[in-house]
């Protein structure tokens, strides 16, 4: 008496974007100058982080010379005010700061992807009480939540990472939500609702593709939220200290007073690597913008043609009166 | 209506080239034809030949990366091609006005049809009260009831949302209209009560339309003169009657045979083979040799010129070079 469709052959490839179409974006992102820099950069901190016992010259918490030596021949990156070498300080830090932004930006944004795809994709009740909860979080003020909750929680690197993410999931679950609820209309996800498909296939394996691009850019984006909001935790003194981290290289270069002592070895480095990875990943967001959004790149193309011929105005359509080769 | 008078509308060699990342689409070229006052003239081809092109090209509402790259195009003297920006802006919708093909993308759907019809008259300095009584008249000359006007254009049907877009058109009486595949997207009954309606608003007020479809059997039954484009050029020029019972070009007869005809015996259809050129690369000497039956050596060497056959029969192929 059933009618059993094959729902096999109506699978992303026939209705969504197939799968080589998502690996062509990818390599399109990837031939994009600013796609290369942020590349480079994020692997190059990567691989310190990976290979941090191999490149620290010096246990980090050790103590191993006077405090507040400028950079020198022993000291690459001279010493703290404890005494400490800022450099492998540096290179230990790495790992934190990246372990934590990247847990905290992949756990924000699986949070987010659920919360708003599902938001989205069931309208009514579902759609009401998740959108109440993600309109309460984007409400509550960051910092102050952050600071309230790790001041009560028990300190460690979990907490941190959950109270990250705590905070951190609502935006994109917004930005998924309302793409959802464009995506949802189209004749495609009828044609997988009639096929006889079960909604988390069709939210995850039809749906999900097609802002495939948009995931990764949100990813990125809660990555650095996540460096930059557990910097400042630790530089509040919020964190466990005596944990190496660019965050608490900050607190205890300003426990010294390193600005008063012009010790500038001490914060300048931590600094530049936070404001570095940020910068890597903000080029790649860029770079996929870029592709996802030809406009860009065509506008681009276009005001580049049009000084070349002396065109102000792009009002009108232009009139070219020497001949163009 | 006296041919002997200069023409509304003279368009010389306009050339209109698309900048691609891949290289530069002559989607127009060097492309000349004439509207008199009160004359419909068609512009027939398959899509992508660049009568759309045309359109806008005409009121210069192209956006880049389409730059204009030569070509007059006199308007009752005035070349529109020499305008700068508030000159066109002046001469848009007061001179010119066009309907777009798709009703529903060239209504805005938060506003109320009231306000999208006064909108361009008070643009162009028409006071409010007058602009209010017009709306009404407009509505009334095309034919839906003037309470309508307080609609939002989702809640009007595929054929009112037309006529009320060819309302906008008439706001503000210009002498000309340029209708771009105004019935494409309507179903046959509809087509027909549009364009029987715009035969009638024709009579009534006077104006010239430059039609353009790819339906060469609804341009015989409405134009005076037909313009067939085929990958940017003009093939061939002819009163519609003319055309219609003595194509000359071998694009053009492929384009009559691609339509069935009801009266007659059954015939098998005959579309045109391949496919329109890529117009980065067009190929040499005729466009459309590689696709023509009755190509010759010549044909893929030398581009055809128009030749005169009659009065105001032009043709360009090789077929009739004598």
């Amino acid at each position: 008496m059933t009618v059993n469709i094959d729902c096999k052959s109506a699978s992303s490839s026939r209705f969504g974007k197939s799968v080589s179409a998502q690996w062509d974006f990818f390599r399109r992102v990837l031939n994009q100058p600013k796609a290369i820099i942020g590349l480079v950069i994020l692997v190059l901190f990567m691989l310190m982080a990976i290979f941090a016992p191999l490149l620290a010259p010096y246990d980090p918490s050790e103590y191993v010379g006077l405090a507040n030596q400028p950079p020198s021949a022993e000291h690459w990156l001279g010493t703290t005010g404890q005494g400490q070498d800022v450099f492998s300080q540096m290179i230990y830090g790495s790992r934190i700061s990246l372990f934590i932004g990247f847990t905290v930006g992949i756990m924000s944004t699986l949070i987010g992807l659920i919360v708003g795809m599902i938001a989205g994709y069931l309208p009514g009740v579902v759609d009401g009480v998740l959108n109440v909860f993600t309109n309460v979080f984007l409400l509550i003020p960051g910092l102050p939540l952050l600071i309230t909750l790790a001041s009560f929680l028990p300190q460690g690197m979990v907490t941190v990472i959950l109270v990250l993410s705590f905070t951190e999931w609502a935006w994109p679950a917004r930005v998924f939500r309302s793409q959802m609820l464009c995506l949802r209309e189209k004749d495609f996800v009828s044609a997988s609702v009639v096929s006889g498909e079960r909604m988390p296939r069709i939210v995850f394996a039809e749906i999900m593709p097609n802002m495939l691009s948009l995931v990764i850019s949100s990813l990125f984006g809660s990555v650095v939220y996540a460096i930059a909001s557990d910097a400042s935790l630790a530089f509040l003194g919020f964190e466990n200290v005596n944990i190496v981290s660019w965050g608490t290289m900050l607190y205890w270069a300003s426990n010294s007073s390193a600005l008063l002592q012009q010790a500038w070895w001490t914060f300048l480095p931590p600094g530049l690597c936070i404001a570095l990875v940020s910068f890597s990943t903000t080029m790649l967001i860029y770079a996929m913008d870029e592709v996802t959004n030809p406009r860009l790149r065509s506008e681009k193309e276009i005001t580049r043609v049009l000084n070349k011929y002396h065109i102000g105005s792009k009002r009108s359509t232009p009139v070219l009166h020497e001949p163009i080769e | 209506m006296n041919p002997s008078n200069e023409p509304l509308l003279d368009v010389r060699d306009l050339s209109v080239r698309y900048l691609t990342a891949r290289g530069q689409v002559r989607a127009v070229d060097k492309v000349s034809f004439n509207v008199q006052p009160g004359e419909v003239v068609g512009l027939a081809g398959e899509s992508g030949s660049g009568k759309s092109t045309i359109a806008h090209a005409l009121l210069r509402i192209l956006h880049p990366p389409a730059v204009i790259t030569g070509g007059q195009a006199l308007f009752e003297g005035r070349d529109i091609m020499a305008m700068d920006d508030p000159e066109l802006e002046a001469f848009r919708w007061s001179k010119i006005s066009i309907v777009f093909q798709s009703a529903m993308n060239a209504l805005n759907p938060v506003m109320k049809i009231r306000d999208q019809i006064t909108d361009v008259m008070l643009h162009h300095g028409v006071d409010k009260s007058e602009a209010a009584q017009r709306a009404v008249d407009l509505f009334d000359l095309v034919g839906i009831e003037p309470a309508r006007l307080d609609a939002y254009p989702h809640q009007l049907s595929g054929g009112m949302r037309q006529r009320a877009v060819i309302a906008i058109a008439l706001a503000l009486k210009p002498p000309m209209l340029i209708m771009d595949e105004p019935t494409t997207a309507l179903d046959v009954v509809v087509q027909k009560d549009i364009l029987e309606q715009i035969t009638e608003l024709r009579k009534k007020l006077g104006f010239s339309i430059l039609f353009i479809t790819h339906d060469l059997s609804l341009l015989v039954e409405i134009s005076t003169h037909i313009s067939i484009m085929y990958a940017g050029d003009i093939v061939e020029k002819a009163p519609a009657r003319e055309l219609f019972e003595n194509p000359k070009h071998p694009y053009t007869l492929g384009l009559m045979n691609s339509f069935p005809s009801i009266s007659g015996a059954k015939q098998k259809l005959v579309g045109i083979p391949g496919s329109p050129p890529d117009l980065v690369a067009p190929p040499s000497g005729c466009k459309f040799h590689p696709r023509c039956a009755k190509a010759m050596p010549v044909c893929s060497q030398i581009a055809p010129v128009n030749r005169q056959l009659s009065a105001d029969h032009s043709v360009a192929c090789h077929l009739f070079d004598k």
